[in-house]
């Protein structure tokens, strides 16, 4: 299952919201095909009996009581937004 | 006169203290420096206080000053709140200097990857000063900066200082608030200390480490031990063959290597050949299927909605697409793709749902090792620095250059890089790596060593 | 009626009623100025981590508890991903394959025995903000903008999907309002479907009856009322049905009925809908409820709404029970009996004319509304509808309405009546040519003469008297 085609990089490239060109869809299906198939080398191992890990530290239950602390100010809130209608965030038509 | 190319953070705050001389004195001296190493994405004004200064990697987000991780997406951003570690820094004085260069979101091995150019090796300009976090390792050994700290996915902290000559620490993961960081991968980022010596990378992160209540990944840490010992007597180090026998490790980083193996016995270790053969062989893929994958998501959020660049369009679906193909660079989309395809549906069992059980296989092959040795030693760093250039179009070779620092952070493990020698005139690393939370077996073990080494981390060039 | 069975299958949103939201300290709020109620965390900027809710966590497994779920030894928040303006962090933190809740159910009690309906799940998740999609204000012409306000952003929900174990649609009406008063009841939620803090989806599929096969299904989303659901609803299998009986196929689809509460946003390919790329959230850790922590929120729950119809059912009719249970009536019903009113009386008045008043049962007195029930043949009805309007009030006595009594009397009511008649005379001529719904008006013209003060029952009996004449 190495390897990666043109649709295949097209369509990770929508699920992703990437904008490519043309050329960005060749090299990229190039790059992603090499290391795809270097990377596939994880199936080589039998993982029969192995349960996942998702995190290295074994912890559970780090959780915060219910306790409201200040929100931010509309200056910080709006501090870095590239458009700002009033109180809210401004985005084109969704 | 200041000599910051070798006054170590412990010396320089004994002399503010003793008042010989003043912090912003101590300030002025580095931030006086010329940055030709492209050390720095932006320096600051003396924020006063009474502790020492200190550079900031450039994905650890500060209140008040830009905070970009190399990014277009991120430039001009500026954050209104601190990272718990920026945090923590500021509580004990430290005065900020400037935040460091790194790859785009901290992903690369070169700091090639930043949007904003490459950093340049101190030992040799037309050399990589490695990555991520080649910033904040040319800022230590360049002069630029007393400490520093960085940021380690898969090797950020480690194999820069490998690669300049300094001292880096990768905390065990869980020791360092994540809160404020610009995420690359979750389960895998921690954040750690650059330095001159050992000691200094022992204080620096005594400061940073211990429980976040706005990290949920953290917990409590043993108090650090500031390392005095001289001698290495009872410690038991094992040498894993396939981290010390990998192809493409370069002759010279071998021989250094393994004289510092050789002096650690002399200074009573016992020392023992281990074996880490799936952690190692399997170690690089399964990094390239979690780290791309959590970053996928991660990276989710630079819509262009609420920072950040914004490209114009008519609807908000074209916005998002365009603002994103403008504002990554190449290593991101790349990534971006991978850990996508790699969480599809169809793919997810394959790929994403492997590399997470080989990360078990990972995490107890070095339980096992750890049966019989409080640590184990490797080369950080296959090769010594490499020229700027030389990699940059073949991703996959660069992603080779973290074999050997990546399967203990797949395993949360700490690991620390200090000097071992020179090979070709450019610096070797030795990686130190032990089990959970023994970072103050790893700064014993260090700081004997360095004692014992000698080695002037003052590059020949600017000596 | 036919020979096609449907099958539904439901998923619903509860908004929690916690101080703060589920991942950040921020107040969980209705309204508020537009962001005014966010941090780092809910407007998802760079290096901002989620920290879970303790009370947040400990109300799903209450809920999980009152539905006879099974508790998980350990459960794990994921990441669903997608994009849209409302998600800042392009991702929703769910739950997937471990959630805190499952295997549970509710038994809905009907006149002919209990309809069980498996849920399947119950997992906490965040909500989405708000988008308000607006005409532009002139820059670029005829454009239109979105504007997110992230204040509800990041509030706690609580998601229950149930089995496809229901096969009509006013068993599916009856099921989600037993849920909502049980919701409320254990005080998670305010449960009010304009306010959107309950929200619905519903699966709707038909099948040949008898056979267990599951036919493609048509989801009809975001309904703000009940019996819009269930009207939604039959037409909905009338449709299936009409469309397999003339040979068709049914569409997946989905319906949307109320656009400002969607859950997701609309797709551009099928592809895209799917794939969601759930994964463990790395930035957060398992849920292990501790066993003292069950056991204490089982010991909060009492007696359930569903118990509880059944039980009165024994004394009144199972639709005055359903009727005062569901209506969150019934605790107020038992206590008025108790002081001594006339159990089915008091039914009717709770659940007719104490429903209109809006008056919170809990701020009544029991005893001096079940005085006002039982003397309620004997005041005016004007001076009952008065006292039942205040008895929500604080220190409210019956006593005062109680000294008025209803006109009886024949010899006081027939001059009034006789003087209605004469004043209209071309009703009084329809009446006796057949016409008897007119008798209504003229009852009504009495009591509005007399002030309300009449009995109902002698103007009726005189009036008929009258006009036979
Ligand atoms: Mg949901
Ligand atoms: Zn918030």
């Amino acid at each position: 299952m190495a390897g990666i085609s043109r649709d295949e990089v097209l369509h990770v490239a929508r699920l992703a919201r990437l904008e490519l060109t043309d050329e960005e869809v060749g090299r990229f299906q190039e790059q992603l095909s090499e290391i795809i198939e270097a990377i596939s080398k994880v199936s080589q191992l039998d993982l029969s009996d192995v349960p996942p890990t998702a995190h290295p530290l074994e912890i559970a239950n780090t959780w915060a009581e219910d306790e409201p602390r200040p929100s931010l100010t509309l200056d910080e809130v709006f501090a870095n937004a590239p458009d700002r209608d009033d109180g809210y965030f401004r985005v084109p038509p969704a | 006169m200041i000599d910051t190319l070798r006054l170590t953070a412990e010396e320089a705050w004994r002399l503010v203290d003793g008042r010989e001389i003043s912090g912003a004195e101590l300030f002025a001296a580095y931030a006086g420096r010329e940055d030709d190493l492209h050390a720095y994405l932006h320096r600051c004004d003396d924020p006063g206080g009474d502790g020492i200064p200190i550079a900031i990697k450039d994905v650890i987000g500060t209140k008040g000053v830009p905070t970009t991780a190399g990014s277009k997406i991120l430039e001009g951003y500026v954050p209104v709140f601190d990272s718990t570690v920026a945090s923590r820094c500021k509580q004990r004085g430290l005065r900020l200097l400037g935040k460091t260069n790194t790859d785009e979101f901290a992903m690369g091995s070169s700091t090639e990857n930043s949007a904003f150019g490459p950093s340049r090796n101190p030992w040799d300009p037309t050399r990589v000063p490695g990555g991520s976090g080649g910033g904040s390792a040319a800022a230590v050994t360049g002069g630029l900066a007393p400490w520093a700290l960085g940021s380690d996915t898969g090797g950020s902290i480690k194999q820069p200082s490998a690669l300049c000559g300094n001292v880096g620490l990768r905390p065990t993961y869980g020791t360092v608030s994540r809160y404020g960081v610009v995420a690359f991968a979750s389960s895998l980022d921690q954040v750690g200390p650059v330095a001159k010596t050992v000691r200094d990378c022992a204080f620096l992160y005594s400061i940073i480490a211990g429980r976040d209540e706005n990290d949920s990944t953290t917990v409590e840490v043993p108090t650090v031990e500031l390392p005095g010992a001289e001698d290495l007597t009872g410690v038991r180090i094992g040498v894993p063959k396939e981290m010390n026998e990998a192809e493409g490790i370069e002759p010279g980083v071998s021989a250094a290597v393994r004289r510092a193996i050789e002096l650690a016995e002399s200074l009573g270790a016992e020392v023992g050949e281990c074996s880490l053969p799936r952690s190692v062989e399997y170690g690089v893929a399964c990094y390239y299927l979690v780290a791309p994958a959590e970053a996928s998501s991660n990276l989710g959020r630079y819509d262009g909605v609420r920072y950040g660049l914004r490209s114009d369009a008519a609807d908000f679906r074209e916005m998002l697409m365009q603002t994103r193909h403008d504002g990554f660079g190449d290593e991101p989309k790349r990534r971006i793709m991978i850990g996508t395809y790699a969480l599809s549906s169809g793919y997810y069992d394959a790929y994403y749902g492997t590399a997470q059980k080989v990360r078990t296989v990972i995490r107890r092959e070095h339980a096992d090792v750890f049966e019989s040795f409080d640590l184990i030693v490797s080369p950080t760093s296959p090769t010594v620095a490499f020229k700027i250039g030389e990699k940059v179009d073949n991703p996959l070779a660069m992603y080779l250059n973290d074999l050997l620092t990546i399967p203990s952070c797949m395993a949360g493990l700490p690991g620390l890089n200090i000097p071992c020698g020179l090979s070709e005139g450019l610096p070797v690393g030795l990686q130190l790596i032990g089990p959970q939370f023994s970072e103050n077996t790893l700064f014993r073990a260090g700081h004997a060593l360095e004692r014992a080494l000698g080695f002037d981390s003052v590059p020949e060039r600017l000596r | 009626m036919s020979n096609w069975e449907a099958v539904i299958g439901l998923e619903i949103h509860v908004q929690l009623k916690t101080r703060t939201k589920m991942f950040c300290r921020c107040p969980n709020g209705f309204g508020g100025e537009p962001n005014t109620q966010t941090c780092p965390v809910c407007l998802a900027f760079p290096g901002a981590l989620p920290v879970a809710n303790r009370r947040a966590v400990e109300e799903c497994i209450k809920l999980g508890l009152a539905l006879d779920c099974e508790i998980a030894e350990r459960a794990v928040f994921h990441r669903k991903n997608y994009f849209y303006p409302d998600l800042p962090k392009a991702y929703q933190i769910s739950q997937y394959d471990e959630p805190l809740c499952a295997r549970g159910k509710l038994a809905v009690p009907t006149e002919n025995g209990d309809i069980t309906v498996g849920i399947t799940r119950a997992h906490l998740e965040e909500d989405a903000a708000k988008n308000v999609h607006v005409a532009a204000s002139g820059r670029i012409h005829g454009a239109t903008a979105t504007l997110v306000d992230f204040n509800r952003g990041g509030t706690p929900l609580v998601e229950i999907v149930t089995e496809p174990d229901l096969h009509d649609a006013e068993s599916a009406k009856r099921f989600l309002q037993l849920l909502r008063q049980t919701v409320v009841e254990l005080d998670l939620s305010d449960a009010e479907l304009e306010k959107g803090s309950m929200r619905f989806d519903v699966n709707v599929s038909v099948r040949p009856a008898g056979s267990d096969e599951l036919r493609t299904r048509t989801e009809l989303k975001n309904m703000n009322s009940f019996n819009f659901a269930a009207k939604g609803i039959e037409r909905e299998i009338a449709r299936q049905i009409r469309v397999y009986e003339q040979g068709g196929i049914v569409e997946q689809e989905t319906l949307h009925f109320d656009p400002a509460h969607e859950e997701s946003p609309p797709m551009r390919s099928k592809e895209e809908a799917q794939d969601y790329r759930y994964f463990p959230d790395p930035d957060l850790v398992p849920v292990h409820p501790p066993v003292d922590v069950v056991e204490r929120l089982r010991g909060e729950i009492g007696e359930l709404p569903g118990a509880r119809i059944k039980r009165i059912a024994d004394t009144l009719s199972f639709y005055d029970a359903d009727v005062l249970v569901t209506g969150g009536l019934d605790r107020l019903w038992a206590d008025v009996v108790a002081a001594g009113a006339e159990p089915k009386e008091a039914a009717n008045v709770l659940a007719n004319q104490f429903v209109a008043t809006g008056i919170a049962p809990s701020a009544v007195n029991a005893a001096e509304l079940a005085k006002l029930v039982s003397a309620r043949a004997e005041i005016p009805r004007a001076a009952f509808d008065e006292a039942l309007a205040k008895t929500g009030d604080a220190g409210f006595t019956a006593a005062p309405y109680l000294e008025q009594k209803v006109v009886g009397d024949a010899a006081e009511l027939d001059p009034i009546i006789e003087r209605i008649i004469d004043a209209n005379p071309g009703q009084a001529e329809q009446f006796r040519g057949g016409k008897q719904g007119l008798l209504g008006f003229f009852v009504g013209q009495v009591m509005k003469e007399t002030g309300g003060k009449a009995d109902p029952r002698v103007v009726n009996e005189r009036v008929r008297e009258k006009l036979r004449a």
